[in-house]
């Protein structure tokens, strides 16, 4: 399995184009660049497959992975750059038969289809007809059966696909991509929403299934699941090809620094002064667990500190996070805010204990886009709006003006729906709800998610403001420049808090921590 | 059926020798999921066994051939419903397309001077207008649903409207009688002694069922209305099906109000007028789902038949025909809070 042994030695790698090599890639992209609109989503990216071997994508959010994906797998096109399989070019997009053929991708969101047999949904669209034109349902299951059993996945054909697990699902959609013809297989997270055994049980597969000439693209945010599977390791940073390395050849730190990018984002901040110890609590949570979310969790938050929750997708901090403002009840384990005990899972009693929550997602959880901004603002607070369940009009007004003016919205008047506002302004009026009932505490989830860089350092700013004036903050966030501001940051990994890094920490520690990797290892 | 997209791909066997031996699967002599399709079966054998109790006419073949035949032509509105809600989607014109249809033919053939008819056409042309008038409304519906995106449920909810009223605009309000030949042929005659009707329903319930369970058209109905996405991925060409299965349900429509025209010798400009309820509730209580990609024709079939025999059982019990639409309603619903409590899921 050491077909890789050509490609360079060090980072940063020669060129390593195929076409004199006897065995030309499995899959080459060379020159890729894509935009959508402003945004360049990859700029003259490259990468190279060879047949056999493990190779792993890896870079932060935004890197340009899922786009490399979808151009590699032929949904969309490059605007420039060209795609190679064995050495031929890329059919063209409309011919779905031919890349599948070449390329098949597990997708993290499934491409099953619940109600359908596993037997049918490997054979969707292709069935087995007999002499009348009609499907024949025998012959197709054994078929799929056969199918399964070559590639020793242990599941009933006849079974409905949406009685599944994650796991032999993925192996379903495995199976089902080798039967097109495909040799290439994309995982895109494939472990995201395993568990250990599981993970180890697909690296099995994945190892036995390279044995018989399989080739794989390997994506996953955890770095050591990378050490354990892949030979072969390409980082991306801010949508440009960074480095292509043998796994054997580079230790974890300069991965780390690779993805990272030693310059990139490093804002000289002012380490914030520490919290004295007499101020008093806000948030004391002890012993919280929410089944395998995540466990054993005990945090203090002190009035005017600011308390970071970091770790990656599926660390359990964002469900955390959710469980202080109230939208989950836990499991086990008390929370306490300012000395009260609000009921556990309920949003009303967070917020009469003083909870201002800045939910994930503005899109899902926090706007109602066709409401006008006065509305959205001051959702939280009906009851200073009017009297006897009424809303005054000009109350609503007034409040919302007082707030458009505290947190800079751009708008001609609080009257506007927030849906034509910018993603920065937006996120401005989530925040505005959050602070409309002055909370005691804070709870903001990715709080700087999908806003421009101006409308984050000021809702940045705005947060260590409020945390100035002796309110208790907690952000939950992968974005190392949410996390900065913190005085002390807790890392999730797998449910468990696993570091605590206080302020003035290095890019490379804090991602090292959410990935899982010993530096030092 | 649409299936030019063949690919009959490599086996998938693996280059090198492998697969252990063991084939040990585990596997129910009949899968559960064909047995969610006879579900209905007790329910039918225990309301024949109430029937017979309650009138010993119940059973007798007279009665029901007319319990069949009373159901045969609102049981095609069912079976097209039931494809479009398994592909995902909901046709609610259907109830106005099966008065419509028939009505435009009758308005175009039927002779001027002896009520709402102008006359044009001469009397054969009545069947092969009403199916066209059927294909075109399936057009319309497909064009604004699957061409322009429109919400299904708005847009065949604003056809049913419209429909109704051009049935009301072009009759005047009035009845057409004195249909020509060729279109009561169908509602009325007899073949081997059962009404042709009959036949047909029960003919193109079969076809229903082997497009649904043996074509990769039917199969793919079932993909879109599951997970349009994977469909799409797996090389479905999903507008079509849609297209397909839009014009196909009113067509049936049209055929099922063509049946009814001619049992009754007349179209009324109510004709079809409230039986969209039936329909859904027909094929919910049958296990399909409104939420696409679930259920099945046999299943929609026993829906219809359950409720027309508790319907006759009624009329049979003597039960006064001024109460009979309140106990149906009722019974609808309680036959729908039943196959909720033993279908699991909850329906949305």
């Amino acid at each position: 399995m050491e077909e890789f042994a050509g490609g360079p030695a060090s980072p940063p790698p020669a060129r390593d184009d195929g076409q004199v090599r006897a065995d030309p890639p499995v899959a080459e992209a060379e020159h890729i660049t894509k935009r959508y609109g402003e945004t360049t989503a990859l700029d003259s990216a490259r990468i190279t497959i060879r047949p056999g071997e493990a190779h792993a994508l890896v870079g932060r959010n935004g890197a340009g992975k899922s786009t490399l994906v979808s151009i590699l797998t032929g949904l969309q096109a490059p605007d420039e750059g060209e795609v190679r399989f064995a050495g031929s070019p890329a059919p063209r997009l409309s011919d779905r038969d031919a890349w599948r053929e070449r390329v098949a991708c597990v997708y993290q969101k499934s491409t099953i289809i619940p109600e359908l047999t596993v037997a049918e949904n490997l054979y969707l669209n292709r069935h087995d007809r007999n002499r009348l034109g009609l499907v024949g349902w025998k012959g197709l299951w054994r078929k799929a059966a056969e199918l399964l059993e070559a590639w020793s996945v242990d599941v009933d054909v006849r079974r409905p696909a949406g009685e599944l697990g994650v796991e032999q699902r993925q192996f379903v959609e495995i199976a089902r991509a080798l039967s097109f013809g495909a040799r290439f297989i994309i995982l895109d997270e494939p472990t995201a929403q395993l568990d250990g055994a599981a993970i180890s049980r697909l690296f099995e597969r994945m190892r036995a299934m390279r044995e018989q000439g399989v080739t794989f693209l390997f994506i996953s945010h955890h770095l050591q699941e990378i050490y354990e599977i892949c030979d072969t390791v390409t980082v991306f940073r801010d949508a440009r090809h960074i480095l292509t390395a043998p796994v054997a050849d580079l230790p974890q730190g300069e991965l780390v620094a690779a993805m990272t990018g030693e310059a990139a984002g490093l804002r000289e901040h002012a380490v914030r002064p520490p919290v004295p110890a007499e101020a008093p609590v806000v948030l004391d949570v002890r012993g919280l667990r929410d089944g395998d979310v995540y466990q054993d969790v005990d945090l203090r938050v002190r009035a005017g500190e600011i308390v970071g929750l970091a770790g990656l997708g599926g660390s359990g901090k964002t469900e955390l996070a959710e469980t202080i403002a109230g939208l989950r009840a836990p499991k086990d384990g008390t929370l306490e805010v300012a000395g009260s005990r609000p009921r556990p899972g309920s949003v009303p009693a967070s917020l009469a204990a003083g909870v201002g929550f800045v939910p994930r997602d503005r899109h899902h959880q926090g706007l109602v886009p066709l409401m006008s901004i006065a509305d959205n603002t001051t959702m939280t607070v009906p009851e200073r709006l009017g009297q006897a369940g009424f809303v005054s009009g000009r109350r609503k007004d007034a409040l919302a003006r007082e707030m458009i003016t505290n947190l800079a919205i751009k708008t001609p008047g609080p009257e506007l729906p927030v849906s034509g506002l910018s993603g920065g302004n937006q996120q401005k009026v989530v925040m505005a709800r959050a602070l409309a009932s002055d909370p005691r505490l804070l709870v903001l989830i990715t709080p700087t998610a999908g806003v421009d860089v101006r409308s984050k350092e000021f809702l940045l700013g705005k947060v260590e403001e409020i945390a100035g004036n002796g309110t208790g903050v907690v952000i939950a966030s992968d974005e190392l420049d949410d996390l900065r501001l913190c005085n002390r940051v807790l890392v999730m990994f797998h449910g468990r808090v696993v570091a605590e890094l206080t302020a003035g920490w290095h890019d490379h520690e804090m991602v090292a921590a959410m990935e899982g990797v010993d530096l030092d290892a | 059926m649409p299936d030019s997209t063949t690919a009959p791909a490599t086996t998938g066997h693996p280059p090198g020798p492998s697969a252990p031996e063991e084939a040990g699967r585990r596997r129910p002599a009949i899968p559960l999921a064909r047995l969610r399709d006879f579900a209905l079966v007790p329910a039918i054998i225990v309301i024949a066994i109430v029937g017979q109790i309650v009138n010993p006419i119940f059973l007798q073949s007279d009665n029901l051939i007319n319990i069949l035949q009373t159901m045969s032509e609102i049981s095609l509105l069912v079976l097209a419903q039931t494809l479009v809600l398994i592909a995902g989607r909901m046709d609610l014109s259907l109830e106005s397309t099966f008065g419509l249809a028939p009505g435009v033919a009758a308005w175009l053939t039927v002779a001027a001077g002896t009520g709402p008819g102008l006359g044009l056409l001469p009397g054969a042309w009545g069947i092969p207008v009403t199916l066209a008038v059927g294909v075109l409304i399936g057009a319309v519906n497909a064009l604004f649903i699957v061409r322009f995106g429109l919400n299904g449920f708005i847009v065949t909810l604003g056809m049913l409207i419209v429909l109704r009223g051009l049935l009301t605009g072009i009759s005047g309000g009035q009845t057409f009688f004195n249909l020509p030949e060729s279109m009561t042929y169908f509602g009325s005659a007899m073949w081997l002694g059962v009404p042709a009707s009959i036949w047909i329903c029960l003919l193109l319930f079969a076809v229903g069922i082997v497009v649904m369970g043996f074509t990769r058209f039917g199969r793919a109905l079932y993909a879109i209305g599951g997970n349009v996405d994977a469909a799409k991925a797996a090389g479905i060409r999903t507008d079509r099906v849609l297209w397909i299965v839009l014009i196909s349900a009113s067509l049936l429509a049209a055929i099922g109000g063509l049946l009814l025209t001619g049992r009754l010798a007349s179209v009324a400009a109510a004709q079809g007028d409230g039986a969209i309820f039936t329909v859904f509730a027909a094929a919910v209580i049958g296990g399909v789902s409104l939420n696409g990609g679930k259920g099945t024709v046999f299943g929609a079939f026993t829906g219809i038949l359950l409720l027309y025999m508790i319907q006759n059982v009624l009329t049979l019990a003597g039960v006064p025909a001024q109460w009979i639409q309140a106990l149906n309603g009722a019974i609808i619903l309680t036959a729908l809070a039943i196959s909720r409590l033993t279908g699991g899921k909850s329906q949305e």
